[in-house]
């Protein structure tokens, strides 16, 4: 793990492992598409709206993955002043919230079908909703700074924050939901898994989860390029001029 | 503690000499919760369903809106770096000035909201259970936005990021308060909403302060 | 053909699962090529400054 605190490294061990798990995303969708469009069965109440299931699935445990990696390198980055751990949480907070978005969209494309509504107070999608606004926020305040690295401070105070209430939030949406509920209920994710219908949602989720990793290692180097660009311009900018570079703006 | 109480003192006096803000702050309830009649129609029947909620959410947005001063004037003027000079830690000046901003804010609401339940037909058994989750909700309302407002200072448009940032984590005190009163004016027990309330309002106590001294810190730096 | 059609169809809902599918290869996708964009254009700004910097045109870049 400390080796890999050695931005150099990281991109060394980055570009190895990047085309292993670009390939096996590749697959693992792949093969997870054939299985969830052609093979897997439709279901007896949702007929073929089911397979979109195949895709809502992954995207909200990916935006959960992704809040959970904001979350854990923040507190790395607070705790240990881990350098990249910083980046890691900015880079992957675009990442997730793109999933949770989807997460939202498939999850009223399939309950138009089946609820007759393009939105439903589910629990679920309520609870991803509240996500979807932590992570604007967390990405809004992380550039609302001049100074990055004030902007990565505060945003990762905000994604520790945000990742205690994510269980209270939950279980505030559940209670609240079974109390307005009506009296049929149909879960967005199916009253039941039928075995022939776990092969492709495994697959999907692995794939994508790889996918998430893929463009995480990315926009990471991304990031870490970012900084030394940054740290070049202000050695260049001092010399020749005494004003800072930055405007801290109050207020 | 005698440090706590001086903290409090000086933020209410600097409150009164402004004067306006509290009254500010009843005025937006106020006006805020008239416009709901307005808008959905004056029937007794609709009023009285929705009071809880429009009441509830109205005084989150109300509480909002003052987080905006709690550390910003210090911030500017200088005072803040001298405050967290001081031996004292910053956790208790946060504690401090939340206290002060809960008895010019959350206070006020507080006294406010039973007229105002009132114009809307709210149910007379909900006025105990109203007073009651606003105790319980409005400081924690205020130690949550004492973080958010920590964290935006020196941001570029503070005032509209705090909201964004604080709002999400408004919600869970929101369902809960709103459920307590719902469950009482239908006759039911509203024990275990007003315990998470207790409960989030524990949890936030020793948390919210934390996580705002530190923002303080970084801001500070 | 005429099972090509009725895969196509999806039972009738084929204007939900669809656009469902397409929206996330769209997301996906763009999600990854605006990533590869930005890092590529970073890395060329990167090349370019230290090129003009010569102090420090003896660091090692692994390419």
């Amino acid at each position: 793990m400390q080796r890999l605190a050695n931005p150099a490294q990281f991109l060394r061990l980055s570009k190895q492992l990047q085309p292993w798990l670009a390939a096996a995303s590749v697959l693992l969708i792949g093969a997870g598409l054939y299985f969830a469009l052609l093979v897997s069965p439709a279901d007896y109440q949702q007929g073929q709206t089911v397979r979109i299931m195949y895709v809502h699935v992954p995207s909200a445990w990916l935006g959960m993955v992704g809040y959970s990696t904001m979350a854990l390198a923040s507190a790395v980055g607070l705790i240990w002043k881990h350098p990249l751990a910083d980046l890691v949480a900015k880079a992957a907070a675009p990442i997730g919230a793109s999933f949770t978005f989807l997460c939202l969209a498939t999850g009223s494309l399939w309950g138009k079908p089946m609820w007759g509504t393009w939105w439903a107070w589910d629990a679920r999608l309520t609870s991803m909703l509240i996500l979807l606004f932590l992570y604007l926020g967390y990405m809004a305040l992380q550039s609302a700074f001049d100074d990055p690295s004030r902007g990565a401070r505060a945003s990762a105070i905000l994604a520790l924050a945000g990742f205690i209430n994510v269980p209270v939030i939950k279980f505030s949406v559940d209670w609240w939901k079974t109390l307005h509920q009506p009296a049929s209920l149909l879960k967005v994710s199916g009253p039941a898994i039928h075995p022939a219908m776990l092969t492709p949602l495994l697959l999907m989720v692995t794939g994508f989860t790889c996918f998430f990793v893929v463009v995480l290692l990315i926009r990471v180097r991304s990031e870490i390029i970012a900084s030394k660009i940054r740290a070049i311009r202000l050695t260049q900018i001092h010399g020749t001029r005494e004003e800072p570079l930055a405007d801290h703006a109050v207020g | 503690m005698s440090r706590l109480l001086e903290i409090v003192r000086r933020d209410l006096r600097l409150a009164l000499r402004q004067g306006s803000d509290s009254v500010m702050v009843v005025t937006f309830f106020v006006l805020t919760v008239i416009l709901f009649p307005f808008g959905i129609g004056p029937e007794a029947n609709i009023l009285e369903r929705v009071s809880p909620g429009v009441l509830w959410v109205t005084a989150l947005l109300a509480s909002m809106l003052s987080l905006d001063r709690l550390f910003q004037a210090d911030y500017e003027d200088g005072s803040l770096e001298l405050l967290a000079l001081t031996p004292t830690a910053l956790e208790v000046l946060v504690i401090g000035k939340v206290i002060a901003h809960w008895l010019t804010t959350g206070l006020p609401l507080m006294i406010a909201a039973p007229v105002l339940a009132v114009l809307l037909h709210m149910n007379g058994e909900g006025f105990i259970a109203l007073l009651v989750t606003m105790l319980l909700g409005t400081p924690t309302l205020s130690l949550i936005g004492a973080m958010g407002a920590a964290l935006v200072l020196g941001a570029r448009r503070g005032g509209v990021l705090l909201s964004l940032l604080v709002l999400p984590l408004y919600i869970p005190v929101l369902i809960f308060g709103v459920g307590a009163i719902d469950a009482v004016v239908q006759g039911l027990e509203d024990g275990a909403q007003l315990l998470v309330l207790g409960g989030i309002l524990l949890a936030a106590l020793p948390l919210a302060p934390l996580a705002a001294a530190a923002a303080l810190r970084q801001a500070l730096e | 053909m005429d099972s090509l059609m009725t895969f196509l169809e999806m039972g009738g809902y084929a204007r939900f699962v669809w656009p469902a599918y397409g929206l996330v290869a769209v997301v996906t996708i763009g999600l990854l090529l605006v990533s590869l964009r930005t890092l590529r254009s970073r890395e060329r700004a990167l090349t370019m400054l230290q090129e003009q910097s010569p102090g420090r045109r003896g660091r090692r870049r692994d390419k």
